[in-house]
């Protein structure tokens, strides 16, 4: 397909669509509507459902309930929304049922604003909802990127079944740039034998139970290591990280999403200044590229490091723990919905490597 | 020698795990029976609710859920829009439906989902030690009603097969009770037609069923069964409220 020029919210509902999901459920809320009102035009068209819950408490539970019957189900919404739907991820990733959930951040806390912000890294990546588990975390940083890590997410939900969160700004959702969107009539669609669709007591197939409640210890503790071991698998094989000139850099800057992207305009003005400066971006928040981000930033030619969000300093701390004190890693960022210029970005890195 | 009664295959064998004389027992049996009944095993699906029922995924033979506290009329939904054509009924309690759960059970009905719930009404919550529940009745002593509920205070009961039959989604709905041998044969009848109503694709269908649950009300058996026909079906009358 030619490269069409494509509103975020509606580019990663086609690609949802293109990745075989078949049912959405979801309610408004600024700034994700796209998706839904986009999903509400096509999902008849495609021979799929979408419902508008009466509330996201409704929507994530439907979702519960689709991906629990075996089907490819997804819900969006914006920072309160999601907050609001803790109780059903959590659910999803305790009876291991698989869906997406993409997460247009607003600022908050509360209902902040409706501005693009990245004050849902620690909701999103440290769990979100009550209990011991994690969600895989992509966060894109373009619409292309967003549209390309679609069938990556449903594909890894339904690999390890597990709920997987789109945690991107509020930019990616509203702003408009071309995208390729790669169609796909017939995505292939794992066979789940575990789901509920009706048991035959004559058939192989065990009967169905999608579950999150065990009340003996022994048998909670077996889910745990199940669920942990799952968890090892995929900080093992699905880290995905990107890195911009951070070869022999002088200092790196860290950043994800939206951010990144002026973050490399800082990393083009400091090479006119003469400063050597990389970027490390990591495009999986959980499982986190530790080992990558560190390799990057101890490397011997590096004098310090600078994260930058648009938040008061979350990500922030998972560098510093990669980084483990080698290296100084200082933050920029406000709450707010305040994204720095590139000039603001590359100023501040001259000032620190002044200083030292 | 010819069998005169049989448990049903729908129900497993694993040993329920009530108090004596909770009415769960006895519904769960009437559900199953149902669907053998109707031969719709094979293409039947349960949601079990947070409450005393939460175990309701041990002991049916049919493929289930366990939803989270009041969720479940929206888990059936998101099963029913995957399988059409496939069977699903959910089943709660009064905490469960008739107070957290609310928004779903309306917003069920409203859509006129494809459901079938199964509605226990015993005036109290019962897996969490007896508080109040909004059908509690006025006067009722529970343990977060230590002076009897108080209608200034929080109000009367709510009545939810009347509630609900004012829904246009809604295409049946019923509520039947346990208190006698008599009522238990109309309990059968009314779930029948609510899965009939499921199969034939009316709409929406609820049962409610006021049952016994002498543990928190801190009756003997045949004691609550006296209470429950004395004091909860004049507030709660039995009958029909919406059949199309």
């Amino acid at each position: 397909m030619a490269k069409k020029l494509m509103k975020g919210c509606e580019a990663i509902a086609e690609a949802a669509i293109q990745a075989g999901c078949r049912f959405f459920f979801g309610y408004p809320i600024t700034p994700q509507n796209d998706i839904p009102e986009y999903m509400s035009r096509r999902m008849p068209q495609v021979g799929g459902c979408f419902l508008q819950a009466e509330s996201e408490l409704a929507a994530i539970n439907m979702v519960y309930g689709a991906g629990g019957a075996g089907a490819r189900a997804m819900t969006s919404s914006s920072s309160p929304g999601i907050s609001l739907k803790q109780e059903g991820i959590s659910t999803c990733a305790a009876a291991e049922v698989p869906c997406v959930i993409v997460n247009m951040m607003r600022g908050g806390p509360g209902l902040g604003n409706i501005q693009a912000s990245q004050g849902d890294y620690f909701q999103a990546t440290k769990g979100g909802g009550h209990g011991d588990y994690h969600c895989v975390v992509y966060a894109p940083s373009s619409i292309q990127e967003t549209c390309d890590l679609m069938p990556k997410a449903f594909d890894t939900a339904d690999k390890y079944r597990t709920p997987v969160i789109i945690l991107a700004d509020g930019l990616i959702g509203q702003m408009m740039e071309p995208v390729e969107l790669k169609m796909n009539d017939n995505p292939t669609m794992p066979d789940k034998p575990w789901a509920c669709q009706g048991w035959d007591p004559k058939g192989d197939r065990p009967r169905a139970v999608i579950n999150s409640l065990y009340i003996e210890t022994e048998v909670l503790d077996d889910l745990m290591t199940r669920l942990n071991a799952r968890y090892d698998e995929i900080r093992k094989n699905e880290v995905m990280v990107e890195t911009y000139k951070a070869e022999g850099a002088e200092f790196m800057l860290c950043a994800y999403g939206t951010v990144a992207r002026v973050c490399k305009a800082a990393v083009r003005i400091l090479a006119e200044k003469g400063v050597k400066c990389g970027l490390v971006r990591p495009i999986t928040l959980w499982p986190f590229p530790s080992k990558e981000v560190h390799d990057v930033i101890a490397q011997d030619s590096v004098q310090g490091a600078l994260t930058v969000e648009i938040s008061n300093g979350q990500m922030v701390e998972d560098i510093r723990l990669a980084v483990n004190g080698e290296k100084p890693v200082e933050f920029m960022g406000k709450g707010g919905s305040i994204i720095p210029t590139a000039e603001e970005i590359a100023e501040r890195v001259m000032k620190i490597m002044r200083r030292a | 020698m010819a069998v005169v009664f049989q448990k049903t295959p729908v129900l497993t064998d694993v040993p329920f795990h009530y108090c004596p004389g909770c009415g769960h027992g006895i519904v769960h049996r009437l559900v199953a029976e149902v669907i053998e009944e109707l031969g719709i095993q094979e293409k039947s699906a349960g949601v079990a609710p947070v409450g005393c029922a939460v175990f309701m995924y041990n002991y049916m033979n049919v493929d289930m859920y366990e939803a989270a506290h009041g969720r479940a009329p929206a888990v059936a939904t998101g099963f029913k829009r995957v399988h059409p054509d496939k069977y699903i009924f959910t089943y709660q309690g009064d905490g469960d439906l008739a107070s957290i759960g609310t928004a779903e059970i309306v917003h069920a009905a409203h859509r006129g989902e494809k459901i079938t719930t199964i509605f226990i009404n015993n005036a109290i919550y019962g897996m969490t030690g007896g508080q109040m529940a909004p059908t509690t009745l006025v006067g009722q002593v529970t343990t977060t009603s230590p002076y009897g509920r108080q209608k200034e205070h929080c109000g009367e009961p709510i009545r939810i097969a009347e509630m609900l039959s004012t829904i246009n989604g809604s295409a049946y709905i019923a509520r039947c009770a346990l208190n006698n041998a008599a009522n238990i044969r109309k309990t059968k009848a009314a779930i029948k037609k609510a899965f009939q109503c499921q199969i034939e694709g009316k709409g929406f269908s609820l049962v409610e069923v006021l049952s016994p649950c002498p543990t928190n009300w801190g009756k003997s058996p045949a004691e609550a069964m006296d209470w429950l026909q004395d004091n909860m079906i004049p507030y709660y009358p039995l009958g029909t409220f919406k059949e199309v």
